[in-house]
């Protein structure tokens, strides 16, 4: 199943020279970008791993593409996201955050029913993997 | 054979003009006193990489060019001033594509502990990319009495990206001739990977009186006759002593004749603003370089 998260992701996924070019943007805005992966797309999975630190003070995107192929090599099987995080008052947060990498085979959900005290109906979302 | 070329001819002025580089060359000449030498390789630089642009206009195909540099000179001959004038030129001809000067020494770039150093070099080469890496006194970087420094790591890395990302960024290794000539001796991998070596000559005394004037003016100061004449003494009579750094050490003593100038002004109570810089020479440090 294909993971629909962040910004771009109803779009065909972007070649490299597209991400450089988005990075390029967040930069030109004065944002940090930084890079995620996970094995885990479950959508309450806030918490991705980071790929070394936030590249502050970076001018221009080639430092990010450097990391994401080195990133790659890796974690080439897992997903790996590009941040671009606003430093700004009133912002302090993320504004930018795109998929740039997919396992060939992506994981699915299964949707399951369990029921609660005094007849409560739950629902939970599972990664299903293979 | 066919032949796809649609431009047949490129007009090299028209090019330049584009480029604006003359504006900084001329600005280099203008601003920078002396440097002939430097001045001329700055421009067949740039001149070879106008044409290099038109060549690709008219679909020749060259290889991707390599502007790694090694500035040599002694201290406060004006390496680190026209490294950033170089960001400046590289980035108006599109040879890199920020124009942004990283300038860094082996502290910033070599670790302390085993596996520090790789991601150090690294995150510097990162914020570096798209603009110009300026490694102060190089040299220091390799240290050939201890086998286990880790700034041969830091070298490797280096040589790495300034091999594989080529048109990402331009290092610019800086330091003095001797001790540069030695650290590419025993890196010849690195003195294959710069093309460009340019050495910055001396001063000469009056170069420096010339460099002189226009600190002060920079200042909104200016010497008087007495004064310059003072500074001109100093300037021959420090040249002899050790540690002589050029423009540098203009730069010290015009800054201890600020501090005299500014005590005498107290003790006489004259704040009318007076826009002289030394009056009589008694702000002249000449006595200072005598002993």
């Amino acid at each position: 199943m294909r993971i629909t998260q962040g910004t771009f992701s109803f779009l065909p996924d972007l070649t490299d020279e597209q991400v450089a070019k988005q990075v390029g943007y967040a930069l030109s805005q004065g944002w940090a970008v930084s890079l995620e992966h996970t094995d885990d797309p479950h959508p309450r999975n806030v918490y991705w791993e980071m790929w070394g630190l936030p590249m502050f003070d970076l001018k221009d995107a080639a430092g990010l593409m450097t990391e994401l192929r080195e990133c790659r090599k890796v974690f080439g099987d897992r997903y790996i996201k590009v941040n671009a995080f606003d430093s700004t008052l009133g912002f302090e947060t993320m504004r930018m955050s795109f998929i740039v990498n997919r396992p060939v085979k992506e994981p699915s959900f299964t949707l399951r029913r369990a029921d609660g005290p005094g007849r409560n109906v739950r629902y939970e979302l599972e990664t299903r993997r293979g | 054979m066919t032949d796809t070329r649609v431009v047949e001819t490129v007009d090299l002025q028209a090019l330049l003009r584009e480029s604006r580089v003359a504006d900084v060359l001329d600005e280099l000449d203008r601003d920078l006193i002396g440097l002939k030498p430097v001045k001329t390789r700055i421009r067949e630089i740039a001149s070879l990489l106008v044409v290099e642009k038109a060549r690709e206009a008219l679909g020749v195909a060259g290889a991707p060019l390599s502007l790694h540099m090694c500035f040599t000179g002694n201290p406060g001959t004006g390496k680190t001033t026209v490294a950033m004038r170089m960001a400046e030129i590289l980035h108006r001809l599109g040879h890199v594509r920020k124009g942004h000067l990283v300038a860094v020494t082996r502290d910033d770039l070599v670790g302390q502990y085993i596996g520090h150093t790789a991601p150090k070099t690294k995150e510097v080469l990162k914020k570096a990319m798209g603009g110009v890496l300026f490694i102060d006194e190089a040299y220091y970087l390799y240290r050939p009495e201890n086998e286990r420094d880790y700034g041969q790591e830091a070298i490797e890395i280096l040589m790495q990206v300034m091999e594989n990302q080529r048109d990402d960024l331009v290092v610019i290794l800086a330091g003095y001739k001797s001790r540069m000539d030695r650290f590419f001796e025993s890196n010849p991998g690195m003195a294959s990977r710069v093309a460009h070596h340019i050495d910055f000559p001396d001063y000469s005394d009056g170069e420096l009186l010339q460099i002189a004037g226009r600190m002060v003016a920079g200042l909104g100061l200016r010497l008087s006759p007495d004064a310059a004449r003072a500074l001109g003494e100093y300037v021959a009579l420090r040249r002899r002593q050790p540690n002589f750094a050029n423009a540098r050490s203009v730069r010290n003593a015009l800054d201890r004749a600020r501090l005299r100038q500014a005590r005498r002004l107290i003790e006489a109570a004259d704040i009318r603003a007076s826009r002289v810089f030394g009056s009589a020479g008694t702000d002249a440090p000449v006595k200072e370089a005598a002993c």
